[in-house]
């Protein structure tokens, strides 16, 4: 319920939402917690494993129960914790993991059958039969168990990750973080703010203290209010740092507009990598629930919590509320709430010496030892000395004491201290560079003393950052001592609940005890304690001082489990923003790639290029049509393809050809100039690397193509040799592959067609096979290679990318006068099969030169990268499988790319493998599938049969063994 | 005779306003690499009339900016190629990238969303250059004005240079 006069909510602004359907009104400012709380809906969730009826536990990141699916369709969003989420006009939420519906939720019978599901009884129960677990078990526990669900779509929302720097950034926005960032701002450092809260305060917003003579929350404002007119200050809100990184990095998730119902252009949520000289962590700390029986129940709550209502959101969770602590802390609820009006039926205290609360009965020494209600609390029974008493009341507020956040400062491997007199442990110092603990993290929880250690460790770190600090003057604030005696379970029958989430009980625990999990690790492991999304933020220091008192061990003794990041859940859509769909990786586009798609192209992916697979032509109605076409094209008229992609590396200077020498296994050094010639790459090991041409434009330079795959890759080689091998030799190489658009010209009518389109025709005799050369078309100076990938006579003409969509045009028009026309990379394919040229389909990285029947390429003058490895044995010999070509013989005439080949009379196993197929395509110049592969001493069985059989595919296929160069093998079409 | 039409990089892609940020297609008269051979620097900034920049920086150089590139590596953006001689391997990038210019307020942020770089103008001050990531774009950063940015990537990522700081230009001014 509302309580008239408290809260920081705009009461002027309602909003309405709906909550499993139902309509309700909360004000601007509310939590959908809160909202709900104000509407007295306590009822909210299901829990993980029995469906117990759950209700909000805390106010903050840490809810255990609270969890809800917001929003419909694709952009439905599972297990967002209610205290977090900000309610907006049209807001939807859901409750989870319970059908038909909240109330009656079918599955509640797990509840009853809880004796058999104690901690262990998966494991135990379905070992057997073993192939029933993935089938049979393991579904119907998921099922009967859970959380949200994904709506099963493509994801609709956009999501953002952004870079920061600073010189120091402040985790926290209560009263240290405040103080903290004050002290810097003003200074003149470079400060980042950032606080999961939508509003900056922590717990000052959530509390009645004065600060500085004025309402806690009048101070805050007046902070924020100066802090934002500092250029220097960035305030971060509803931003979590959830993790802290080497080098001074922290990840941070920043919800965007999960508070709105959303902008187009706007992110859901950013994830953000902040860099900071200097961090302050001021995190705050989480109170602890007191396990007791049946302590679940929605109504039951920290009271902390219940202050965070009543005073930030100006809602009682009960008309009729009781306290139960074993601290001072626990009073400020009973004075927050007595002050408000609030009736405050008992304050139990679990210590005998505890102090009196004016306005209501204080049980000292007492403990609430169980709860009654069906959805929601009615009741709780109190033991004290004089026996056990039944209590009416709708709301328990409970205080087992404070946990300091120390999470962040375990990310990094350190391990959290026990201090004895907190009852609770604080970060260890120096667990993060540069990072300082401060405040209530830190175990410091009066709001003077976070005030002083915000200001303190600003101090420290201006002092740190070489920045000069004026004298701070610290505001006035409580500086009430905390005093706690340790109460982390009540003794009794029946179950009492430590991690809400997972559903793991005080016996739990003591049962992976008895079973000699006594490590904290195991039994964490063995009970999921600690392994829901709240990661055991409300469980993991109760559960483990449980564990410490049944194993006969100390606290600090027992040790604790590892917090590691995030702090919060983030979606692995915000971490990996931007990468949806095409944003996976970059597109790369020839300059053709509009006149390609125009014509009707499908264009396929190589690396990042996107290359046209076939120019369909009417009347075809497969890709098979149109490539045989383009092949018949190409070997009757001309044709014209796209190979800008191919790498192109300039290599200059005066040891450029000693250079080449030494990365390729043939010489470069004795190439003529206005000549091309093929090379070979070896890699360090031996193996072959890549291929291509390299063309000498003059005595100190060189242009090297490389494979469109290892154009990267090569380049990078180049850079290693360079720099690691021969730094003593002066060359210089840059890449050029996206400065010249470059385009085969293919085919006996090639040479007419080029000159057509050069200012200046071919001159006879000066561009013989492998010439290469400066040329001009339209007056802009290009290059021509006269080098051939399909077997014909045939041109590589380059010009300046700008030109290149423009000369595509016009020399796809001129061979269609011709008879000609555009070919794509299946044709391409088939070409180069025909003439039985490699591409990595061969060199895979596991051949050799000798494999490919290039071993006569590796120089015997000289040395070369790989020559010496290339020469072990084992690498050549009749032993290797090498380059055949393959063509079928039997009735069969298919091949496929990935069989393997056997000996005709041996069974196709293993054991028995002679080698595999590479490439296969249809030859329409032949007639017949030809297909490229490695044979075991393949060489010297040509003319010998051999069987291809695909495991895969189910197809056997009969095979002659010929030679890889099935088409022109004089190659007298190509020099002619 | 026939006839060859240039396009530019950003051809059909450019010039973008979102908000209060523009983003446009620069072309420059020309984009020369510059790698000096052994000791050919000192004719080179001769050749250059100034000198060459150090790691992270540019400056006006032959009617033109010069922007550190790399190890040993120069990039003339603008200006006279010619004449620079041979102490260098001198090589025409002019094709070879796509240049756009990010300008308005909040393209700090823009770039923030891209850039793995520290950008504050007391760290990356204008003249300031470097090779980076961008997304997943190998680039060239430099800030040439207090609320400007010069960018560079390859020829055939620029739709994709496009797409990228577009979808960021929206992010920082739906936010505002």
């Amino acid at each position: 319920m509302r309580v008239e006069g408290k809260g920081l909510i705009n009461r002027g602004h309602p909003v309405s939402f709906t909550f499993d359907g139902m309509r309700y009104e909360g004000y601007e400012g509310d939590t959908l917690a809160s909202a709900l709380l104000a509407n007295d809906v306590r009822l909210v969730a299901r829990s993980f494993k029995y469906h117990r009826p759950r209700g909000i536990l805390t106010a903050g990141s840490e809810e255990p129960n609270a969890l809800v699916t917001v929003g419909r369709g694709a952009r439905q969003e599972p297990n967002v914790r209610a205290t977090v989420q900000e309610i907006y006009h049209g807001l939807e939420a859901r409750s989870q993991n319970r059908w038909p519906n909240l109330t009656w939720d079918a599955l509640q019978v797990n509840d009853l059958a809880a004796p058999f599901f104690g901690a262990g009884f998966y494991y135990k129960t379905f070992m057997w039969p073993k192939a029933f677990w993935e089938k049979v078990y393991e579904p119907a526990i998921r099922r009967a168990a859970g959380l949200g669900a994904l709506s099963g779509e493509n994801n609709a929302d956009s999501y953002e990750k952004a870079y920061a720097f600073c010189d120091l950034l402040v985790i926290g926005a209560g009263p240290t973080g405040l103080m903290a960032a004050l002290v810097a701002g003003r200074a003149g450092a470079d400060v980042i703010l950032a606080d999961e809260d939508a509003s900056l305060g922590g717990r000052l917003l959530a509390e009645t203290h004065e600060v500085d003579g004025m309402p806690g929350a009048e101070w805050v404002r007046e902070v924020l209010e100066e802090l934002g007119e500092m250029p220097n200050v960035r305030l971060m809100p509803r931003t979590t740092v959830t993790g802290a990184h080497d080098g001074g990095t922290f990840g941070a998730l920043e919800r965007v507009a999960h508070h709105t119902i959303g902008r187009a252009g706007t992110p859901l949520e950013c994830f953000w990598r902040i860099v900071a000289k200097r961090s302050i962590l001021a995190a705050g700390a989480l109170e602890r629930p007191v396990a007791f029986r049946n302590n679940d129940r929605p109504g039951i709550m920290t009271a902390g919590a219940v202050r965070a209502y009543l005073n930030r959101w100006g809602v009682s969770p009960g008309k009729m509320v009781t306290v139960f602590t074993n601290n001072d802390s626990g009073h400020r609820t009973a004075r927050d709430l007595l002050d408000a009006g609030v009736h405050v039926a008992a304050l139990i205290d679990s210590r005998h010496d505890a102090p009196d609360c004016a306005g209501v009965r204080v049980l000292k020494g007492a403990q609430v030892c169980d709860s009654g209600g069906r959805l929601g609390l009615e009741s709780i029974t109190i033991r004290s000395v004089s026996g056990e008493d039944k209590l009416q009341t709708d709301c328990l507020a409970m205080s087992g004491g404070w946990n300091p956040t120390v999470h962040m400062t375990c990310h990094m491997g350190g391990r959290p201290v026990w201090n004895q007199d907190l009852e609770a442990f604080v970060p260890a110092e120096g667990a993060i560079p540069g990072m300082r603990a401060a405040g209530a993290c830190n175990g410091v929880f009066s709001t003077a003393g976070c005030l002083r250690a915000g200001a303190e460790a600003a101090a420290e770190a201006l002092d740190a950052l070489g920045v000069a600090g004026g004298a701070v003057e610290l505001p006035a604030a409580e500086d009430d001592p905390y005093r706690i005696a340790p109460l982390w379970a009540v003794p009794g029958k029946g179950r009492a609940w430590l991690d809400f989430q997972n559903d793991v009980t005080v016996k739990d625990v003591k049962q992976a005890a008895v079973e000699n999990f006594r490590s904290v690790e195991h039994m964490k492991r063995y009970t999921t304690q600690g392994m829901a999304t709240d990661q055991g933020k409300n469980s993991n220091v109760a559960a483990l001082a449980i564990l410490a008192d049944v194993t006969g061990r100390a606290i600090p003794e027992t040790g604790t489990t590892t917090f590691r990041p995030p702090y919060v859940p983030v979606s692995i859509a915000a971490m990996g923003a931007g990468s949806q769909g095409k944003g996976f990786a970059p597109q790369r586009f020839t300059t053709s790639h509009k006149a390609s798609v125009e014509r009707g192209a499908p264009m396929i992916e190589a690396g990042l290029w996107y290359r046209p697979s076939y120019f369909p032509v009417s009347g075809e109605t497969t890709w098979r049509q149109s490539c045989d076409r383009e092949v018949n094209m190409v070997r009757e008229s001309v044709g014209v393809c796209d190979v800008s992609t191919l790498g192109k590396i300039d290599i200059q200077g005066k040891d450029a050809a000693e250079f080449l020498d030494f990365v390729y296994t043939n010489t470069f050094s004795t190439l003529k100039v206005g000549r091309c010639r093929y090379g070979l790459m070896l890699r360090e090991d031996g193996f072959v690397m890549d291929d291509g041409t390299t063309a000498r434009l003059s005595e100190t330079h060189y242009v090297m193509t490389t494979t469109t795959a290892a154009a990267g890759e090569v380049m990078r080689h180049l850079e290693f040799v360079h720099q690691g091998l021969r730094p003593d030799l002066d060359v210089n190489f840059i890449s050029v592959t996206e400065q010249w658009a470059q385009f085969a010209v293919a085919g006996p009518k090639s040479r007419e067609l080029l000159d057509e389109l050069l200012d200046e025709p071919l001159s006879e005799g000066d561009w013989p096979f492998m010439a290469c050369g400066a040329v001009e078309v339209a007056g802009v100076k290009g290059r021509l290679f006269r080098i051939s990938f399909s077997g014909e006579h045939a041109y590589e003409l380059a010009v300046p990318a700008r030109y290149g969509d423009s000369l595509f045009r016009l020399l796809m028009a001129r061979a269609e006068e011709k008879g000609g026309g555009p070919y794509g990379m299946e044709a391409l394919n088939v070409l180069r099969i025909e003439k039985g040229f490699i591409t990595h389909a061969e060199i895979h990285g596991r051949t050799t030169a000798f494999d490919v029947g290039l071993e006569k390429m590796v120089s015997g003058k000289k040395d070369c990268i790989g020559k010496t490895m290339s020469e072990r044995p084992g690498l050549f010999g009749d032993d290797r499988e090498q380059l055949v070509g393959l063509k079928p013989v039997g009735p069969v005439k298919q091949l496929a790319a990935g069989a393997h080949l056997f000996n005709e009379k041996e069974e196709a196993v293993r054991v028995n493998d002679q080698g595999y197929v590479t490439s296969v395509a249809f030859s329409p110049t032949l007639g017949h599938m030809l297909g490229m592969g490695f044979l075991k001493n393949g060489r010297a069985r040509h003319g010998e049969t051999i069987r291809m059989v695909d495991h895969l595919r189910g197809l056997e296929t009969y095979c002659e063994v010929i030679d890889p160069v099935a088409f022109d093998p004089e190659g007298g079409r190509v020099r002619g | 005779m026939v006839e060859l039409v240039a396009k530019s990089a950003g051809d059909g892609l450019l010039p973008v306003t979102i908000g209060k940020l523009s983003l446009t297609e620069e072309v420059p008269t020309a984009l020369t690499s510059l790698m000096p051979f052994k000791g050919g620097a000192a004719a080179l900034e001769a050749a250059l009339g100034a000198g060459l920049p150090g790691p992270g920086e540019s400056g006006a150089a032959a009617g033109g900016r010069v922007l550190w590139f790399g190890q040993n590596q120069y990039m003339l953006v603008g200006g006279a190629a010619e004449g620079l001689g041979d102490a260098a391997a001198v090589t025409d990038q002019s094709d070879a990238w796509v240049v756009v210019r990010l300008e308005g307020e909040g393209c700090e942020d823009v770039l923030a969303r891209l850039v793995p770089l520290d950008l504050r103008p007391q760290v990356f001050a204008e003249g300031r250059t470097a090779r980076t990531e961008l997304m997943h774009m190998m680039s060239s950063v430099t800030r040439v004005g207090p609320q400007a940015f010069m960018i560079m990537v390859f020829r055939s990522m620029a739709a994709t240079l496009v797409h990228d700081l577009k979808t960021a230009m929206q992010g920082v001014t739906a936010r505002r």
